[in-house]
């Protein structure tokens, strides 16, 4: 490598200071972490906050959460769960469709930890280079687990899933699960830029589906400050989310409604011109800019 | 095809190819996950489901793989398995060999699952069929060879009634009794216990899925004896009485073995139908 390239959100470092600029990447991280430690510090130390895991858990027996995903495909393979699951169902899609679908990939998934570290060992590393496999994939693939669901009558899914691999393997004992997460951390790493979350998993792919709907959203209230710096592009992982309500494109009003937006809220901290902040998908208002002269239309 | 098209028939095309190419992609993964499940489909003979499991057809599709039941043994006998496990990734087991089930009385797995997959109406665990015993080998099972082990009758928490011990002569000596384990499947709930505790290097007492364990007599077998005694009667001919070639002046009387002459009168006072002086076990004319 020759020049040492800038790497994004430097400037915002400048303008914000490091604190303010990795903001919610510390929360962010905080929320994964927090949420796993409770999960583990049952087996670990005896202290029973959370039993069971991402597809269903208790809360001091009191709380159910259930993964509206894994019941889908138990009801496509014919079984129809009792009560407490469905209340747990309810409350978990109601809170999605609160804080926005794919949250869920990027303030709750354990694999999302694994494939953000391969993204950055990928950029650090200097690697270059993706294989094509468009993003609606993963739609394909969750249709391919609802299929085989109903075709096999067993959530089949479940003998393959990372995403609950890790979790599950994490609590009660991994196995050759290791494996599977190496190969997704590998296939990030060198096969793929953003290949699993972004691409495959058809988890992801249904809590976007989730988030067509969900209420809390990353907004652009100062677009029009925008200087086309691209360092939020640089860390999105969904980049493609940004462009259409960046430069309002077809009239998009200046909150991004792509359903694949995680809300992981990289992009308001990279932005040195604060162009970014979490607000509803109703934030169509763009803030008036001072001092910034307005862009030329192209 | 007109010039004009030419610009949409290539990203239709394109389009289509694209389409093809991830269908076809994702449509290979889904035969390969769909195969691998397929092996996973009959449970492996040590692994036995949790109490009040469903058959393993529906348990796969209404489990959801929380492990609920796992945290709520108090016994940490339940493991949720592996990926390289042969069963349902994620799916509650128990190895009898390793650690038996407890069969609690109120049944907390069962309670703690959240989907139905353990069936909530089973509110008796002796009720359960996680399994059943089966004495799988009649070469090193000690009582077999003569001895009085009995280890797995005295284990059994429905004793007496899942295992019995069923005396027949011993043809090796000639003089002995052997006494048979013999598992009866209407009260054995499968829990392991007798696997366990067998005292042999390799369990000769083994607990596996019902399918596996269980024979089946074809629908069109009637048990004789049974539709007797249903029928009040015989339902053939009037019972002949059976007709011994005897020595001159013996005689022969079930349960009685062999006398000589006529039957003593019964003395008066006497029980009638009862022989005097036999063991009441001998007594009766029936065997």
């Amino acid at each position: 490598m020759s020049a040492t390239p800038v790497r994004p959100g430097a400037d915002a470092i400048v303008a914000k200071g490091w604190l303010a600029a990795h903001k919610w990447l510390i929360l962010r991280r905080s929320s994964q972490f927090g949420i796993l430690m409770l999960f583990l510090v049952g087996p670990w130390f005896g202290l029973w906050i959370v039993k069971g895991n991402l597809n269903f858990s208790y809360t001091l027996n009191f709380l159910p959460l259930t993964d509206p995903y894994i019941i889908l495909q138990s009801l496509l393979a014919r079984q129809i769960p009792e009560k407490l699951v469905l209340t747990g169902m309810v409350i978990v899609l109601l809170l999605y469709l609160l804080v926005g679908g794919r949250s869920y990939c990027s303030w709750v998934c354990p694999v999302n930890l694994l494939t953000d570290f391969a993204y950055w060992l990928r950029v650090r590393l200097g690697l270059k280079g993706s294989a094509h496999i468009s993003r609606p994939t993963r739609y394909w693939m969750l249709a391919m687990t609802l299929v085989a669901a109903a075709v096999t009558g067993s959530i089949v899914w479940e003998m393959l899933n990372p995403v609950s691999m890790m979790h599950r393997g994490l609590i009660f004992g991994l196995g050759l699960g290791w494996a599977v997460l190496l190969a997704v951390f590998l296939f990030d790493l060198f096969v793929m830029r953003h290949g699993w979350c972004g691409h495959l998993c058809p988890v992801g792919a249904f809590y976007s589906l989730v988030g067509k709907l969900s209420l809390t959203r990353v907004a652009l209230p100062a677009r029009d400050a925008c200087n086309d710096c691209m360092d939020c592009f640089a860390v999105c992982p969904e980049p493609q989310v940004i462009r259409p309500a960046l430069k309002a494109i077809a009239g998009t009003p200046p909150v991004i409604l792509e359903a694949n937006c995680t809300n992981c809220g990289r992009c308001i901290d990279v932005c040195s011109k604060n162009v970014f902040a979490f607000g509803t998908r109703f934030n169509t208002t763009v803030a008036p800019v001072t001092g910034v002269p307005q862009a030329a239309p192209k | 095809m007109d010039n004009e098209n030419k610009p949409s028939t290539a990203a239709r095309r394109q389009f289509l190819a694209d389409t093809a190419r991830m269908a076809c992609g994702v449509g290979l993964l889904g035969l390969g996950v769909g195969l691998y499940a397929t092996h996973a489909r009959a449970l492996p003979p040590a692994a036995i489901r949790p109490p009040g499991a469903l058959p393993e057809a529906d348990f796969s599709a209404a489990c959801i793989r929380c492990g609920l039941c796992v945290r709520d043994c108090p016994f940490n006998i339940l493991h949720l398995a592996k990926p390289e496990e042969p069963l349902s990734t994620g799916t509650p087991y128990f190895v009898a060999r390793q650690l038996p089930c407890e069969m609690c009385e109120d049944i907390p797995c069962v309670k703690a699952c959240p989907t139905g997959a353990l069936d909530h109406s089973l509110k008796d665990i002796n009720k359960s069929k996680m399994g059943l015993a089966v004495l799988v080998d009649h070469e090193t099972c000690l009582n077999f060879l003569g001895l009085r082990c009995d280890v797995c009758h005295r284990v059994c928490p429905v004793i007496d009634k899942a295992i019995t011990l069923v005396p027949l002569s011993n043809p090796r000596t000639g003089k002995h009794t052997l006494f048979i384990p013999t598992v009866h499947s209407d009260h054995c709930t499968g829990c392991g216990k007798c696997e366990k505790a067998c005292p042999t290097e390799v369990a000769s007492i083994k607990v596996f899925p019902l399918y596996m364990a269980k024979g089946q007599l074809s629908s069109h077998y009637r048990l004789g004896w049974v539709e007797k005694e249903k029928a009040g009667g015989s339902l053939v001919a009037p019972d002949l009485e059976h007709r011994y070639n005897m020595p001159e002046g013996m005689k022969y009387e079930s349960g009685k073995g062999l006398s000589s002459g006529a039957p003593p009168a019964p003395a008066p006072g006497a029980p009638p139908g009862g022989a005097s002086g036999l063991p009441k076990a001998l007594q009766g004319n029936k065997l």
